[in-house]
């Protein structure tokens, strides 16, 4: 592992020098932050409605002198303030959830990996069979039958999402499994717990890292869509997937209604998309360097 | 890189790798594997749509007495045991029987069928689309690494990559429908129907696959082989078209089959955008009011064409692996 501890200023030194990585970790920074402290700098209140003021264009200026940067929607409310009250949804949906994916995959693919033989094949078939039906129609579906809302959403998600982690750290694990540090590991007389976690777990967990950082985009962009459709979180829970859905009733009169929120998910993907990939880089020493 | 499902098994793409492949073998092996996987997603569709608890209640019209709802679960076989369900379920999907829709009281099968052409003709214009915008990209961009044009087309794809791509259908909508007004925007009445929808699609997909054709291309390029093509003499284009992309076409296949899975599922989201008459939009219609055979159908019908396309593909690699040998 490339990562040692009490060495965060090395990591950020290493991080300066990749313009990727600086410009996906200020993304993600300023997303996090804003889900904190949305409220505290939130020129106006994202629920607040004023039907006199609806529809009005990005720049509008009303009668006591508020100024509205990105317009407001059918009901008059600020669309830049319900951004910054939607990247709450966003940051929780996707650090939760794929939290959740992460445990539970790299928990079934150590234990898959590990265990091998015939257990390993069955375990496998299983997630073969679950990943063939493409995640996004599986979520639909289920979030369809089992009724929307954010906490349902995130466990859906969640209880979706870890098969690829456990293919991913199967993997890893029978490659980690043959090295020479396991073998010596058992010829010192350690039980077979303790190689799972102490020796394997610490060296297959990096590729969970790197593929959680993926997910996270993943799980963003698929609480968009749910949301969009009507099947993942209800108003008046403010989210962009919900802005979107808005949006389209209006789409040939109030562009900014639709542009704005998808901008907020694309800008926000993008940073954990660069993250991810400076994270790869860093945490793979073999790659390092080379890009 | 990411490892492949073993859907492929102990395929052409692991452990095959220059040795013969029996042909017969290789089938068998194959329609094996696709009975258990369709086992396995059978058995959670089924058991996913009865998360809900009763799916007679959420049918049935609220005045409806206790007595015709017992005879409407009765009807449906919702009395029986779960295992007997199940059972009777497989024993007629197997036969094409998939039950009748709630709502429109016709075999869900044949509302299938109907909106399956729809689907394909988008989904291959999208594929078409991304293949012909992202592999020439792509090629281009490795090519000619870290330049400027690189810059744009590596940025231009992650762009791709992390929009939604129902996002990008409705700003399509408001450039060429709602202001230009030279494309519809909605159902699949004209030709140009099918423009809109498929670009939208067509760039998700250009986006993944120019990222993935533009590493398969660089990983080539240093290989020795290409660098003796071009110490021979031979010319830039001949070494580029004969020597790299062929090796290059491999993984970039294999990365084509993985990405279907995104395309069949950006197309749910996409196709009820542009109310687009596909599967895509009959599954979200009928979660919406909860016609749960159709579902459970449309769902059988993504992972089998998933798995079967995903078994085409793997045909396409032995063809385009000389190493790899039928015997």
């Amino acid at each position: 592992m490339p990562v040692r501890r009490g060495a965060p200023l090395r990591v950020l030194s290493i991080l300066a020098q990749s313009p990727v990585g600086v410009a996906g970790s200020l993304i993600v920074t300023v997303v996090v932050v804003l889900a904190f402290i949305g409220p505290v700098i939130s020129p106006h209140d994202p629920l607040n409605r004023n039907i006199r003021d609806r529809f009005k264009p990005p720049g509008f200026v009303d009668q006591s002198g508020n100024f509205y940067s990105l317009g407001n929607d059918q009901l008059g409310r600020d669309i830049f303030s319900r951004i910054i009250a939607g990247s709450r949804v966003s940051v929780l949906v996707g650090v939760v959830s794929v939290l959740i994916a992460g445990t539970l995959g790299v928990i079934y693919g150590l234990f898959s990996g590990f265990v091998g033989g015939i257990v390993d094949s069955v375990m496998m078939r299983i997630v073969d069979g679950l990943l063939a039906i493409p995640f996004i129609i599986l979520v639909i579906a289920i979030s369809g039958v089992v009724g929307a809302g954010l906490s349902t959403l995130i466990l859906i998600l969640g209880f979706t999402g870890w098969t690829t982690y456990a293919r991913v750290i199967r993997g890893e694990v029978l490659k980690v499994r043959a090295m020479e540090y396991v073998i010596a590991a058992y010829a010192l007389g350690q039980s077979r717990r303790k190689v799972m976690f102490l020796h394997i777990l610490p060296n297959v967990v990096h590729s969970a890292i790197v593929l959680a950082a993926v997910q996270v985009g993943v799980t963003i962009l698929a609480e968009s869509s749910l949301s969009f459709l009507g099947l993942g979180v209800k108003p008046p829970t403010v989210t962009w997937g919900l802005m979107l859905s808005d949006g389209r009733q209006y789409i040939n009169s109030a562009w900014w209604m639709t542009a704005f929120p998808g901008i907020a998910i694309t800008i926000t993907v993008l940073g954990v998309v660069f993250l991810g990939d400076w994270l790869r880089d860093f945490l793979d020493p073999n790659v390092r360097g080379r890009a | 890189m990411a490892p492949l499902p073993s859907l492929w098994g102990k395929g052409p793409g692991d452990g095959g790798r220059g040795m013969g492949v029996n042909l017969r073998g290789f089938f068998i092996s194959r329609i094996a594997q696709l009975v258990v996987t369709m086992f396995i997603i059978s058995v959670v569709v089924f058991f996913i749509l009865r998360l809900s608890g009763d799916p007679i209640l959420v049918v049935a019209p609220d005045f409806f007495s206790q007595e015709q709802i017992d005879q409407m679960r009765k009807f449906w076989g919702f009395d029986r045991p779960l295992g007997e369900q199940y059972l009777t379920f497989v024993r007629k999907a197997i036969t094409g029987d998939f039950g009748k829709s709630y709502l429109a009281k016709r075999p869900a099968m044949e509302l299938i069928i109907e909106r399956l052409g729809y689907s394909w003709l988008l989904a291959a214009a999208s594929a078409a689309i991304g293949l012909t915008v992202a592999v020439p990209l792509g090629i281009l961009s490795a090519l000619k690494r870290n330049s400027l044009f690189d810059l744009i087309i590596t940025s231009m794809s992650s762009l791709g990559t992390a929009m939604p791509s129902f996002w990008l259908g409705l700003m399509l909508i408001i450039i060429f429908s709602a202001h230009l007004r030279i494309l519809p925007a909605y159902g699949a009445l004209q030709p140009e129907s099918i423009i809109l929808p498929s670009v939208t699609l067509g760039v998700g997909m250009a986006a993944r696959l120019s990222r993935m054709t533009r590493s398969a291309m660089l990983e080539v390029l240093n290989q020795d082989y290409v660098r003796t093509a071009h110490s021979k003499g031979l010319m830039q284009k001949t070494v580029v078209m004969r020597h790299a992309l062929r090796n290059a076409l491999i993984p970039i296949v294999t990365v084509f089959g993985l990405q279907l899975g995104w395309l069949l599922g950006g197309s749910v989201v996409v196709e009820s955008v542009f109310s687009w008459p596909g599967l895509g939009r009959l599954m979200i219609d009928s979660i919406s009011v909860r016609d749960n055979t159709v579902v459970q159908a449309g769902l059988l019908f993504f992972a089998l064409s998933f798995i079967l396309i995903n078994y085409a593909i793997d045909v396409i690699y032995i063809m385009l692996d000389p190493r790899i040998k039928f015997q």
